[in-house]
């Protein structure tokens, strides 16, 4: 008998906050007045917090790894057995203090940010919908449970993308978050359903104890692998499924914050570390993640070069660094992905943030080529981005370093190649980043007739706390050469099971460490002297412009590829449908149906004379005729 | 109860039969060729009683009661029968000072 683990019952205060929130917010959408939505909405979030931070340090104190928490019994069917139930871990754990830590910041900000938008009740009781569905994901100790936090925050990212419902351009951009999450889930609900049929459960614990029975590269394994990858590269907007994360920017800057580039977006790391235990069993699959992280990464930081909106920016950023994460988990290191969905989650929503405070000043401009000197403007602001900048760009001592440059070793101890492609990613990163930060914050005020200012503090105090999570996040996990004990990765052991255990020498990593900083320096520079010391301005829409670059412009036309590929066939396809088959034959038929009914029944209708006799004679004559049929047959 | 169906049992079952059908197709052909409502009503139940006559001759050679309870069922739902019928008789009578069922033609089309 282990010993509980102490206030292990107020696990389920954890969702049911947001959850009592959502339904407040919700359903007294007309009552409350301004600003009290928000800050019950950021109560809520808070509360879930807390109690996250008291379970953190209870199953601390009680020495255990982990703790199940059943709410009810879910499915029982013959031999099928769903509890629905919550795993309290330290993989959860981390997560869950990630969405309500982080979230509750961002709901905090979006109190100052939403002020003056006429929804901003359902604002709220979408945000805590969300809240609610994610903290289920993360703690559902079975597949099912993580599928319904899955489909849930499908659900509040397609509400919150197209929140301003009146531009039909956001209207699209929602349909297509939710349309290509779809094809993801798809992969994913069938990934479970393999996983059940083989192991006859779909709880966590038990499946990975039974795939210990399994060789490594089983095939059965490797597809259920695949099938559940298929899902995360949805949710997490990798290659070939990304397009969708940059459209989705079409939503308030706070939900980009939260859902695009904190939480919902890293879901799909959380579930591949979760079965961390299968996918060690499917090296073919680990080599596939490889390859996408990696492609992903590159490309959207290649992408991120030339764009000149400010969300877009950072939302080709996120599918860059998500891709990291990606090549982290293919590298077999999943507490190291897990990392940098940690620190990614602090300077990722500190940058939208920041970006959010932009806007706000700006009155609603995102384009960069027309801001430009706001440092002296909004000091707050620029420094609390410049701390994130330096965190994404991967300079010490900020978090981004530590995550990234462990990324980087554990890519250069697997290959030499995929090191470099990686290495060549985290410069773009660097360069498209401090472009960005150059371009709005340096220089002159290019836009006449705007007045910036520094936004109220209920937006600047959750940007300095995340600024202070930025610059000391990446402390959780010092690594052994700098005097550290990877403290974050050997917390996650008892949750995740890391591929590579070998230590690389000390002199192996400061040459590493010596050889992005020196190139990520140079990159530093390059682009001070571009955007800051000649004040080069990216030239506006419409001018002429070499192949590459216009290539790049365009996102690689996948967008426009995408269409020629699925978008037209299929649409040409109902067309087909509809005026051929469905107007031509279907519709007609059934008609003919029904015209040749009536007109029967004008003809039989004369029969009904009236007559009684009649009546009596043909049943009779029918009973007979019935009794000769019987008879004979 | 043994003393009746042994006595029902005297007489062999093919004449129960015989006579039941000859019954029942006279209460057929009165209501094909009578048009007099009351006579068509007697007929009818001519044709309830060649049934009822039927099963219990069944019920007898099979030592079975359940045919017998059965006929009580259908002379309850007779008897109803005949009080709807009577009474759409009297309402004829007064309202087309005749029981000629031909004149009752206007229901159609």
């Amino acid at each position: 008998m282990v010993e509980a683990v102490p206030y292990i019952n107020l696990t389920w205060l954890v969702p049911a906050f947001p959850l009592l929130g959502f339904l407040v917010t919700g359903l007294a959408n007309k009552r409350l007045k301004h600003n009290q939505a928000g800050i019950i909405a950021s109560a809520m979030v808070l509360f879930s917090f807390i109690i996250s931070v008291v379970l953190f340090f209870a199953l601390k104190s009680s020495g255990q790894s982990s703790a199940t928490v059943t709410l009810f019994n879910w499915i029982a069917i013959g031999g099928m057995n769903i509890p629905f139930a919550l795993l309290i871990d330290h993989l959860s754990l981390t997560m869950m203090l990630i969405v309500t830590g982080v979230g509750a910041l961002i709901h905090i900000y979006s109190i100052g940010y939403m002020h003056d938008d006429e929804r901003v009740n359902s604002f709220f009781a979408q945000m805590n919908l969300f809240t609610f569905s994610m903290l289920f994901l993360v703690m559902g100790a079975n597949y099912l449970v993580l599928f319904i936090g899955w489909e849930g925050v499908g659900l509040c990212s397609y509400l919150l993308i197209g929140f301003w419902f009146k531009n039909p351009a956001y209207n699209y951009a929602a349909r297509k978050a939710f349309i290509m999450n779809r094809i993801g889930d798809l992969g994913f609900i069938l990934g479970i359903i393999l996983l059940f049929f083989t192991f006859k459960t779909v709880t966590f614990s038990e499946v990975f104890s039974q795939a210990a029975n399994f060789q490594s590269g089983a095939p059965v394994i490797t597809l259920i692998t695949i099938l559940l990858l298929v899902g995360a590269v949805g949710k997490s907007a990798q290659i070939p499924l990304f397009t969708w994360l940059p459209d989705a920017m079409a939503g308030p800057t706070p939900v980009s914050a939260l859902i695009h580039a904190a939480t919902m977006v890293t879901a799909g790391i959380y579930m591949i570390a979760r079965s961390s235990i299968l996918y060690n069993l499917a090296p073919v699959t680990l080599n596939i993640i490889i390859v996408i992280g990696l492609a992903t990464a590159l490309m959207a930081a290649i992408i991120g070069l030339k764009q000149n909106d400010i969300k877009k920016v950072l939302a080709y950023s996120t599918v860059s660094q998500l891709g990291y994460m990606f090549l982290a988990l293919g590298l077999g290191a999943y507490s190291t992905g897990v990392f940098h969905v940690t620190t990614h989650a602090f300077f990722k929503a500190l940058l939208f943030l920041g970006a959010g405070s932009v806007i706000h000043a700006m009155g609603g401009e995102q384009d960069i080529r027309k801001m430009g000197g706001l440092r002296k403007k909004m000091p707050i602001t620029y420094f609390t981005f410049l701390a994130a900048t330096l965190a994404i760009s991967g300079i010490p001592p900020f978090s981004g370093f530590f995550s990234k440059d462990m990324i980087l070793n554990k890519a250069f101890e697997h290959n030499i190649i995929v090191y470099v492609l990686a290495l060549a990613g985290a410069l773009l990163t660097c360069f498209y980043m401090f472009r960005l930060l150059y371009l709005v914050f340096f220089g002159e005020q290019r836009l006449a007739g705007v007045h910036p200012h520094e936004s109220p503090k209920v937006m600047t105090i959750p940007l300095f706390i995340l600024s202070v999570l930025s610059v000391f996040g990446g402390f959780l996990n010092i690594p052994a050469l700098f005097g550290g004990n990877s403290s974050f990765s050997t917390f996650l052991q008892s949750s995740v099971v890391s591929k590579i255990t070998e230590e690389m020498s000390h002199s192996t990593e400061i040459g590493l460490i010596v050889v992005s900083l020196s190139l990520l320096s140079l990159v530093v520079l390059f682009a001070y002297r571009t955007f800051v010391k000649n004040a080069v301005v990216p030239a506006a829409d419409g001018v002429p412009m070499s192949l590459l670059s216009r290539v790049i412009t365009n996102k690689f036309y996948i967008d426009e590829i995408y269409s020629f590929v699925f978008e037209k066939p299929l649409d040409y396809l109902s067309d087909f449908f509809f005026n051929k088959i469905e107007n031509k034959v279907l519709d007609p038929a059934v008609d003919e149906v029904g015209v040749v009914t009536a007109r029967l029944g004008t003809v039989l209708r004369k029969l009904q004379q009236g007559n009684m006799s009649f009546y009596f004679f043909a049943m009779v004559a029918g009973i007979l005729l019935f009794i000769v049929f019987i008879l004979t047959v | 109860m043994k003393e009746i169906s042994s006595a029902i049992q005297i007489i062999p079952l093919e004449y129960y039969i015989f006579l039941s059908v000859t019954l029942f197709s006279i209460g057929v052909m009165g209501i094909l060729f009578r048009r007099n409502i009351i006579a068509i009503l007697m007929c009818l139940e001519l044709m309830f009683n060649s049934v009822n006559l039927l099963l219990t001759a069944f019920s007898a050679y099979h030592s079975d009661p359940s045919g017998q309870v059965f006929v009580f069922f259908i002379m309850i739902v007779a008897a109803a029968e005949v009080a709807v019928g009577l009474s759409i008789v009297v309402m004829m009578k007064r309202n087309v000072e005749s029981v000629d069922i031909n004149l009752l033609n206007r229901l159609k089309w």
